[in-house]
């Protein structure tokens, strides 16, 4: 048997461990793997020490992996074993005990130290800093014996540490060198305001006071000032800063500036020499927070483990405090200049603060202070560079009032009860959610959707989560990575599957799996159909559809329900029947024993409770009085609402009905990314309610206005104007034109919607209102697309087509 | 008795798809993977009772149709964190023909 090869890692922290679990995910065979720690324990997560200080938490709470792991795993871990020397000649780490540990790969993730100021008395006994368990320790031990605590520094971390003490039991005085506290992630009004906070919390602050020494014989005594002033204090807690911790890659000839230098694979100048974490300079950066780590873990892990894809192009982080009852968020630049505009809300009766930063209408960076729920939102639009000038006036108020789902007052989380339910669709509460994060040790929304089922169904919620997350997880927590990739099959984007399939010209599922290195045999139930969809949308002619990569719903072409029986939904055009088709769907639902017939929110009338064998004959029926597949069970066109207009009501403007007949026979049948909703309303009264959907047409006397991007569902969003177009065959071709389009930029299982939100309704008017040229190129395409996209699935089946499907393989009597 | 049926041949079942074996007793989904390994359960998810044939099949699990928890077919349990198991029932395959045990298989 072939020699495993040897990695040998120094570190066991975060960053260290997150890698080897990466590496064990893909990989669990390949390396013989040894761990060198500092520390005399497994590794804990380190952003739960402030919880730990104010008692809120047990160490056994924030162990991520305990002893027995390193053992399950086959890791050969040597804690409290500090190595002294990494000899690159002889591939060879050396430990101060003497332990010797050869290697083929290093990686190094020796994470960062406190600064400690070097004033006279540093050295005191009770002078600490808060950086691991043993200072968490050190506190615990001295709020027993004393009373009195000085905090030297008044950022994060010091905010977070005089709060634990303060928990203790200690009378607790910040000192901190500049005016305001959190100076690099706060702007004045938003320090203030949490200042007044922890005043009325118990903590006293001076401020602007340089510390001249230490003063004590054998223990701490007093902390004095330069301007010559006192205070008495019984433990100093050094809360000044990190640097990144470099004296042994630097002993051995490792390249280091401020951290050790490594490049977007997260390798340093000696190529078998890897570092993650704190200790690591990326691109002139280095990073605290914990976000980064797991992004440079992964890649660094499929780097060691010689599948060479991934690249970490480093992090913009976000930060929230740690402090029970503030809530408090802050990213990317908050002080802005000549340059740029500054967007400020402020109510301090309320104790509100928040401050937008915006340079050519995209969001730079966020300041905001008691109302924190929309900070996800910010972050996003800041990571996405998303154009905000559609939305500019609203964007103060939060997401919530661009399109308002009613909810916005209740999203206060930290005002929020632990039985409040977060998640409808799954009914889970806040504290069923907090419990999971700090229990089961959750950081990634994909992991709390795992073990929660919150925000994994409609998604509705999936801010409040991530704030929850964030509220939870504290300092550390940054919302999301910087692209999110499809799932957990592979690396990429959305937006990078499609360029390959495009430019590449990938024509099936196989290929493209191959092409992009799926980690998955074939996929999951998220990217498959999601790859099935590209390839239908951009290869129409050559029938590439996979039934076995869709959902049920689209393979039946029904809707599945709750206890396996179908329902059917026959397409009625543009809300229009007729007694003879009435009658068919009468006398079916009376041969198969159908005990619901529903009227449909689309104008239609559902049929429900057909076994899946009866499906062909009711199908085969249907047809045969002219009606066909509604789709309602598809990412497709579902229904083109209309009302009577022009012709019977006396204020109809336009010809509703006929145009959605004429809109709805055009777009049927053609696959999209999400359901797709239109309605034609015959005059502003808007009786069919165009204005909440996909594309909405509302007649007027000199024409036609046309709306998008609405949704009446999840979340309410009126439609944005799109422009006013004379005549019918300008709407049928911007219809076109649109839903082309969203074919082809929206990612699957995106709608409109939120689509629209994330490119900006300014793109969309470049694209169909500017450039008519374009305009009718993508019209083209779209009815291109749409003569092989034209046939009534039901009548297939119902001659026999595809019969496997739906009769059982064996029936037992 | 003989509790093993022939229940067709594996061209019966799509690649990475499900057919359904219909009896009184409760429905049995037989499932094919890629590689052509055919295994069997009990057509009902052990969270809600979702027909699990009608889900969609990826290397050796379904994830079933209701509300996407993953099963697996090598043994009828839930992909952690999800908790359950749906009972599993033997499978030969003899000259490209399936056989199917009628008995659960007990000790899982």
């Amino acid at each position: 048997m072939k020699m495993k090869e040897k990695l040998v890692v120094i570190g066991n922290g975060m960053a260290a461990m997150r890698t080897v679990e990466e590496i064990l995910k893909i990989d669990a065979d390949m390396y013989e793997i040894s761990v060198f720690g500092a520390e005399p324990y497994g590794n804990y997560n380190r952003i739960m020490l402030s919880p730990l200080l104010a008692g809120e938490k047990t160490l056994e709470q924030i162990m991520l992996n305990d002893e027995q792991w390193y053992i399950d795993n086959g890791i050969k871990l040597h804690k409290g074993c500090k190595v002294s020397q990494i000899d690159r000649v002889k591939r060879k780490v050396v430990a101060d005990n003497g332990v010797e540990a050869p290697y083929d790969r290093l990686l190094i993730a020796t994470g960062s130290e406190p600064i400690m100021i070097p004033v006279p008395g540093h050295g005191l006994e009770g002078v600490i800093s808060f950086r691991d368990m043993h200072d968490v320790d050190a506190m615990l031990l001295a709020a027993r014996q004393y009373k009195k605590a000085v905090v030297i520094g008044g950022g994060l971390l010091g905010l977070e540490a005089a709060n634990g003490l303060l928990q203790q039991g200690m009378q607790v005085t910040v000192v901190h060198l500049m005016d305001r506290l959190m100076e690099r992630q706060l702007d004045l009004p938003a320090a203030t305001m949490l200042q007044e906070s922890l005043q009325q919390k118990g903590i006293e602050f001076l401020m602007q006071a340089q510390t001249d020494s230490i003063v004590g014989d054998n223990r701490v005594e007093k902390v004095r000032f330069k301007d010559g002033s006192e205070i008495e204090a019984d433990l100093v807690v050094m809360a000044v800063g990190i640097r990144p911790n470099i004296e042994l890659a630097k002993a051995s000839g490792i390249y280091c500036q401020r951290g050790i230098v490594v490049n977007d694979t997260l390798q340093t100048y000696d190529p078998v020499v890897y570092a993650v974490g704190e200790c690591v300079e990326h691109r002139g950066h280095t990073y605290g927070l914990v976000a980064p780590l797991f992004e440079m873990a992964k890649v660094c892990a499929n780097h060691l483990v010689k599948m060479g894809i991934g690249r970490y192009p480093g992090t913009l982080t976000s930060t929230k405090l740690k402090v029970t009852g503030i809530d408090l968020f802050s990213a990317g630049d908050f002080t802005g200049d000549e340059t740029t505009d500054e967007l400020v809300f402020q109510d301090k009766a309320r104790g509100v603060y928040r401050k937008i930063i915006v340079k050519d209408n995209k969001v730079q960076g966020a300041v905001m202070y008691g109302e924190t729920i929309d900070g996800s939102w910010y972050f996003d639009l800041m990571r996405d560079g998303n154009d905000i000038s559609e939305f500019r006036e609203n964007l103060l108020f939060g997401q919530a009032h661009l399109g308002d789902s009613g909810y916005g007052e209740e999203n206060r989380i930290s005002a929020m009860s632990d039985c409040a339910e977060i998640c409808g669709c799954n009914g889970v509460s806040k504290g069923q959610i907090v419990n999971a994060i700090t229990e089961q040790k959750l950081f990634t929304l994909d992991e709390v959707r795992a073990h929660t089922k919150a925000s994994s169904s409609c998604g509705s919620c999936t801010a409040l989560v991530e704030s929850l997350m964030a509220h939870t997880l504290g300092g550390d927590y940054s919302t999301a990575p910087n692209a999110k990739p499809v799932c957990g099959c592979t690396e990429h984007t959305h937006d990078e599957l499609r360029q390959a399939i495009n430019q590449q010209e990938l024509k099936s599922i196989r290929e493209v799996m191959d092409v992009m290195q799926w980690k998955t045999e074939d996929g999951c139930s998220k990217c498959r159909p999601a790859i099935n969809y590209y390839l239908v949308c951009k290869w129409p002619a050559l029938n590439l559809d996979d039934g076995q990569s869709r959902f049920i719903n689209e393979r039946a072409h029904a809707n599945i329900q709750k206890d396996g029986t179908y329902s059917v939904i026959p397409r009625m055009w543009g809300g229009m029947t007729t007694p003879g088709e009435l009658r068919a769907i009468a006398d079916a639902a009376e041969k198969f024993n159908l005990q619901t017939v529903h009227v449909t929110g689309g104008q239609r009338i559902g049929l429900y409770g057909l076994k899946k064998d009866q499906l062909p004959e009711i199908w085969g029926d249907l047809n045969d009085a002219g009606l066909m597949s509604g789709h309602a069970y598809g990412k497709a066109l579902r229904t083109v609402k209309t009302c009577v207009g022009r012709e019977w009501c006396r204020f109809g403007t336009q010809d509703s009905t006929g145009l959605g007949i004429k809109l709805e026979k055009m777009s049927w049948g053609s696959w999209m990314p999400h359901k797709f909703k239109m309605a034609v309303s015959g005059c502003p009264r808007n009786c069919a309610e165009a204005t909440i959907k996909d594309y909405g047409v509302v007649c007027v006397d000199s024409g036609y206005e046309i709306h998008v991007g609405g949704n009446g569902g999840i979340k309410v969003r009126a439609t944005d104007l799109l422009c006013n177009v004379q005549t019918e065959e300008e709407v049928l071709q911007y219809s076109a034109a649109f839903i082309q389009l969203y074919r082809e930029e929206a990612h699957y299982l995106e709608r409109t919607a939120p689509w629209i939100e994330r490119v900006g309704l300014r793109h969309i008017k470049q694209r169909l209102n500017e450039d008519c040229e374009n305009r009718k190129v993508l019209a083209d395409r779209f009815n291109y697309s749409q003569q092989f996209m034209q046939n009534d699935p039901w009548e297939f089946r119902a001659r026999g087509g595809d019969a496997n499907e739906f009769m059982p393989i064996k029936v037992i009597a | 008795m003989d509790n093993w049926v022939e229940i067709g041949g594996i061209n019966d079942i799509p690649k990475l798809g499900s057919r359904v074996v219909q009896r009184e007793q409760g429905n049995i989904a037989v499932f094919r993977t890629a590689d052509d390994k055919i295994f069997a359960l009990r057509d009902s998810c052990p969270h809600k009772g979702g027909y699990l044939s009608q889900g969609i099949v990826h290397g050796d699990r379904v994830s079933c149709p209701l509300h996407d928890w993953k099963i697996s077919l090598q043994d009828g349990h839930a992909v952690a964190p999800d908790e359950g198991c749906a009972a599993r029932f033997p499978v030969r395959i003899e000259n490209g023909r399936i056989l199917l045990s009628l008995l659960e298989d007990s000790g899982i």
